[in-house]
């Protein structure tokens, strides 16, 4: 079976997936999750600005000196984090408010100059951009899936509606910084057991392949 | 094959005691057993559901995470029961129900199994599992319900049966129906902390206050462990020194403001905390000085967070924090073997 390359906006989205499976930009991911609208709107700035860097450093991947490449990456993301800041705060005050200083923070997300460096830098614009839109959008999905447990934990509300009426006990903790950790220690979790599981499979077929021409000769 | 010798080689420990682990775990049940009887009668019906449900939950939870893994389940060395009697005894007795198979989970799964089950767990999962529940529901964890209630083996305090996920309900017409007069819900620690009221000294060593276990009751409960040769009793001595020597301290320093020692060690979770959790056999330390450093560093930081800091009780954070510190206590702390000079002994 030959290995093909990855579709890079596949792999961004799931298989190498930014929040779960390299655990990329943790400090965003632990400090607005608590309410889903943040965590959508941070992903989605996020991947906002991933496509425009990585389009923009693959188009002059073969312009720029190797010794000034960071210098010049981090110029290119920063201007592309400026940039979502206007939008975001032209598009929303509100949500530009609960995010707060974490959307300028972008520009020290992990995520954004690990991909400049190890994908923009060696690929062409069109799959640079599609790496970028497939991490930022696992990136939006893996804070979803955090700020749907805290929000529906912490607050009995999914999107700001409420699921279970006015008596809902709210689960104060997961509000608060320790509840970022524990949801995600419980998606982590649950993506590894499932990763585990399916590797598993896998040996398990391929133990199968390698044995059965030696059963067949016995 | 006569004259054939067979000789086993094993790895140490070669010699074994005639005791184990499920005779020591079924005697500190044994010991737990008249603390929660005086739990049940004093607070009636609720208090017992909810320590047979604590105690069923844990038991249950251990038992299906283990088949769920696919190993031999766990709950035959009585541990499990004894998470759940211990988070029982340290919830308020009115606590939905929910809330507490909640904190069951969080003790066994997180709190012990994932670390690799007995044996392994790095803080007493009970104090695991009510650290989660005072953190993610304040209120409900906090709010005492008065003893002695004329009607409490008759009918169950309301908030006991919340529907899952739900407030409880108010607890205004039941507490006026029980007629406690000047009944505020809080505890003596809460009183004395945050209105200056002292309660009587008289009734909290029988652990007639509300929110408190019967001290003395406790000890002589924690004796016949000591007695057993089950527990080793320098932790909870040294627990409670460092607490009554702090609070000494403080109460010299103002006594208006801080209470005296006796009254520190008698209120709360001290005592229960320092016989049944502090002396939790796997995340203590085991060697003798480093038993005195981790009793005396557990008293004084409960005293500390109680005077100082803005909870009215920290038994349980310090005694968490203390589990935290003891592999590092027992590292630093090797006893001398018999005959070695002191500058031999490795560090």
């Amino acid at each position: 079976m030959k290995e093909t390359a990855p579709n890079p906006f596949i792999n961004g989205l799931w298989r190498q997936n930014p929040t779960f499976v390299q655990i990329l930009g943790m400090c965003p991911t632990l400090a607005i999750t608590n309410s889903v609208q943040n965590a959508i709107a941070m992903g989605l700035a996020t991947a906002f600005v991933l496509i425009c860097s990585n389009g923009l450093i693959a188009a002059i991947r073969k312009h720029v000196p190797k010794q000034v490449r960071i210098a010049t990456y981090i110029a290119i993301i920063a201007t592309a984090v400026t940039v979502t800041d206007y939008l975001v705060k032209a598009i929303s005050i509100s949500v530009y408010k609960a995010l707060g200083p974490f959307i300028p923070l972008i520009v020290a997300n992990c995520l954004v100059l690990e991909r400049a460096e190890g994908f923009a830098a060696k690929k062409p614009v069109i799959p640079s951009m599609m790496d970028g839109a497939g991490m930022g959008l696992g990136f939006a999905f893996g804070l979803t899936c955090l700020g749907t447990v805290r929000e529906v934990l912490g607050a009995g509300t999914f999107l700001g509606i409420h699921l279970f009426g006015p008596n809902f006990e709210p689960w104060v903790l997961f509000l608060l910084p320790p509840g970022g950790f524990i949801s995600l220690a419980i998606w982590l979790l649950i993506f590894a057991s499932y990763r585990e599981r399916k590797d598993r499979r896998e040996r398990a077929r391929a133990a199968l392949l390698t044995i059965q021409p030696a059963e067949v000769q016995s | 094959m006569s004259g054939t010798t067979i000789i086993e080689v094993r790895t140490s420990p070669h010699l074994h005691g005639p005791m184990t682990v499920e005779t020591i775990m079924r005697h500190v049940i044994y010991a737990l057993l008249p603390i929660a009887a005086f739990f049940s009668w004093h607070f009636g019906l609720s208090a017992a559901l909810l320590l047979a449900v604590t105690t069923a939950g844990c038991v249950l939870a251990e038992h299906t995470a283990c088949r769920l893994s696919g190993k031999r389940s766990t709950v035959n060395d009585y541990s499990a029961a004894i998470t759940g009697l211990l988070l029982g005894l340290t919830l308020p007795p009115g606590l939905p129900l929910w809330m507490a198979v909640v904190g069951c989970l969080v003790a066994i799964l997180p709190g012990k199994l994932l670390f690799g089950g007995l044996g392994s767990n790095v803080f007493n999962p009970a104090l695991v599992g009510r650290a989660f529940l005072q953190a993610a529901f304040p209120v409900a964890v906090t709010n005492y319900t008065p003893g002695l209630a004329a009607n409490r083996f008759v009918e169950f305090i309301p908030s006991t049966w919340a529907v899952p996920l739900m407030k409880p309900a108010p607890l205004n017409d039941w507490l006026a129906k029980v007629a406690v007069d000047g009944f505020t819900g809080a505890t003596p620690l809460a009183m004395q902390k945050f209105d200056h009221i002292y309660s009587e000294l008289g009734p909290l060593l029988w652990g007639l206050g509300p929110g408190s276990l019967p001290g003395c009751l406790i000890l002589l409960c924690g004796a016949y462990l000591v007695v057993r040769g089950m527990m080793d009793w320098r932790i909870t001595a040294s627990m409670i020194a460092g607490a009554a020597a702090t609070g000494g301290i403080f109460h010299l320093v103002n006594p208006a403001l801080y209470p005296d020692p006796v009254w520190v060690v008698f209120t709360g979770g001290l005592l229960l905390g320092a016989t049944f959790m502090a002396t939790d056999p796997v995340a203590s330390p085991v060697t003798p000085r480093g038993m005195w450093i981790y009793g005396l560093l557990m008293g004084v930081l409960t005293v500390l967070i109680r005077n100082l800091g803005g909870l009215p009780e920290g038994v349980m954070y310090a005694i968490l924090f203390g589990n935290a510190l003891s592999p590092l206590i027992d590292r630093l702390t090797p006893p001398r073997p018999y005959g070695a000079r002191k500058a031999q002994v490795p560090q």
